[in-house]
């Protein structure tokens, strides 16, 4: 169960893990024990897939659920705003321009 | 640690309180005189005379009790109340407070001084007068569980949550060990971490408080439609309110819970305490605080002598009252604004091109209440940069600036002038009895 020194595991169970520094797309990395090619680049502090992960299923990080799968993502692929959503409030991003009251 | 037994000099008021600052406030009780106070106060911007105020019109009991309570704050040695005349904030209730409390106090309205000239020229002649007077404020030691903090993040991304956050909640640790009062906030950024933090207050009646601040927030985010979360948020990898609470939630520590408080209430004694800032009934004006600074203004109301501020993206805000330390989480961040940053905690992640350890953020992730399994392949350690730094070392950090900004160092905001300020409309219940258990 080893994991690169540059990625964060926060929790063993979890399904995504955090970059400690930018990782360029093609970076080989050794995550839990499992190995795995990023498919994008990963800057610091954000995450990617690290497990196989469903439509729908939850995320989580730090061994908490931090929101729902919208498509399926593969070990490896960037996690944002484009594949994760919120199980209580959508995010508002300048692309979505998603409206709200006020 | 050798600052363990420092003592600060605090400026005594007549109350038996102590400040860490000596500020002179000039208020502005509707938008239309604060052009005035902002010229009475310009001359002596860098002497610590600060301009606050409410811009409405209207009146709201939340609004006078913040200006009550600001303008009675241990850091404020004297107050100028600069009215226009015909608004409805009841300027002689607010005067009679301040007089009550044995401060310097002033009320000048500018319908009857007799015009914007007039009143500025009066107003200078005023502050000359109690700068001279507020020399001769008494001093007193004052020790660590007299004093009150607040901790705020702003412009966070996703490594406030891994660095400056837990750093944070490691000084609140060592703070409350001490008997100081700790207060974290912003119920709309705990979204999800509700039974998490349940788990932690001193009474399971205090829990079940806590939980429903935590719903009542997500109420009126919902209704608001927004959540808790910009778009700056999502560039730096944060995707939604919970991940963002997670981090958010970080910045608590890992005390007991001693309860609950709202804007202008006080820490009744030392301990941990969550300021639900959210207002009660329905959502009426608007989302609960519409920027950081409305937020560190309500903290300041809760009696916080200084801010702990965490900012990845690099928030450049301080305030007017109570000085605010600026804890960067980016190291990318902190390399860029240096000049705005008083901590810098992405230190954590700090790799030096090479490779980083893991161990500091496994006991960041631990102050969350998991442990983290990641594990460094090789020794960390010996491959670190040599400005890595673990959370202790950034918590110690923390803590020991708390200690010299108390005892009068300027922070970096403080020292760039910035003296933020904003007060809107809210409204709120009175307290529920299971909110401050006497026990805790």
């Amino acid at each position: 169960m080893t994991t690169d020194s540059r990625v964060l595991l926060l929790h063993s169970e979890d399904n995504v893990a955090i970059a400690s520094c930018e990782l360029p797309a093609g970076t080989e990395l050794n995550v839990g024990g499992a190995t795995l090619t990023l498919k994008q680049r990963v800057d610091i502090g954000h995450k990617f897939a690290c497990k196989p992960i469903a439509k729908g299923a939850k995320i989580y990080k730090y061994h908490a659920p931090i929101g729902s799968a919208t498509q399926d993502i593969a070990p490896g692929e960037y996690v944002h705003t484009h594949n994760l959503t919120s199980d209580y409030i959508p995010t508002y991003t300048f692309e979505k321009g998603k409206s709200f009251a006020g | 640690m050798q600052t363990n037994n420092a003592t600060i000099k605090g400026f005594l008021r007549p109350n038996g309180k102590k400040g860490i600052r000596n500020t002179i406030l000039v208020a502005y009780l509707v938008e239309c005189a604060h052009h005035v106070c902002r010229e009475i106060a310009y001359p002596f911007r860098e002497q610590g005379v600060h301009v606050i105020g409410f811009p409405g019109c209207f009146p709201n009991t939340y609004a006078h009790k913040m200006m009550s309570r600001l303008c009675n704050h241990a850091n404020v040695g004297a107050v100028l109340l600069v009215s226009l005349g015909c608004e409805c904030f009841n300027r002689n209730k607010l005067l009679e407070t301040v007089q009550a409390s044995g401060r310097p106090a002033n009320l000048l309205v500018i319908q009857d001084q007799g015009g914007t000239r007039k009143t500025i020229a009066e107003g200078r002649a005023w502050i000359e007068q109690t700068l001279q007077q507020l020399e001769a404020t008494p001093r007193a030691d004052m020790r660590i569980d007299e004093l009150i903090v607040g901790t705020i993040c702003g412009g966070s991304d996703a490594t406030s949550g891994l660095t400056a956050n837990p750093a944070m909640g490691r000084a609140f640790d060592f703070l409350i060990e001490k008997n100081a009062a700790c207060i974290f906030e912003e119920t709309g950024e705990l979204i999800g971490m509700e039974y998490l933090m349940a788990e932690r207050a001193a009474t399971p009646e205090l829990g079940q408080e806590l939980i429903k601040a935590v719903a009542k927030a997500g109420r009126y985010y919902g209704t608001m439609g927004h959540a808790s979360i910009s778009p700056g948020n999502a560039d730096g990898g944060l995707t939604t309110i919970e991940e963002k609470s997670l981090g958010a939630y970080a910045k608590s520590g890992q005390s007991a819970i001693h309860g609950i408080i709202k804007p202008g209430d006080y820490p009744p004694r030392g301990g941990l305490y969550l300021l639900d800032m959210v207002p009660d009934g329905e959502p009426r004006f608007g989302f609960p605080n519409i920027n950081d600074n409305a937020e560190i203004a309500e903290l300041i109301a809760c009696g916080s002598h200084l801010l702990l501020f965490s900012t990845g993206r690099g928030s450049v805000v301080g305030s007017a009252i109570s000085p605010v330390i600026k804890v960067c989480a980016n190291p990318k961040t902190y390399a860029r604004m240096e000049d705005d940053m008083d901590v810098n905690a992405g230190r954590m992640l700090e790799v030096g091109g090479e490779v980083p350890s893991n161990r500091n953020v496994r006991e960041g992730a631990r102050s969350l209440g998991d442990s983290a399994t990641s594990t460094s392949a090789g020794a960390g350690g010996s491959s670190a940069s040599p400005n890595k730094a673990s959370l202790d070392d950034v918590g110690r950090e923390i803590y020991d600036l708390i200690l010299r900004v108390s005892n009068g160092e300027q922070t970096k905001s403080e020292a760039l002038g910035h003296q933020e300020f904003i007060l809107t409309y809210k409204t709120f219940e009175p307290l529920g009895p299971a909110c401050l258990p006497q026990a805790a």
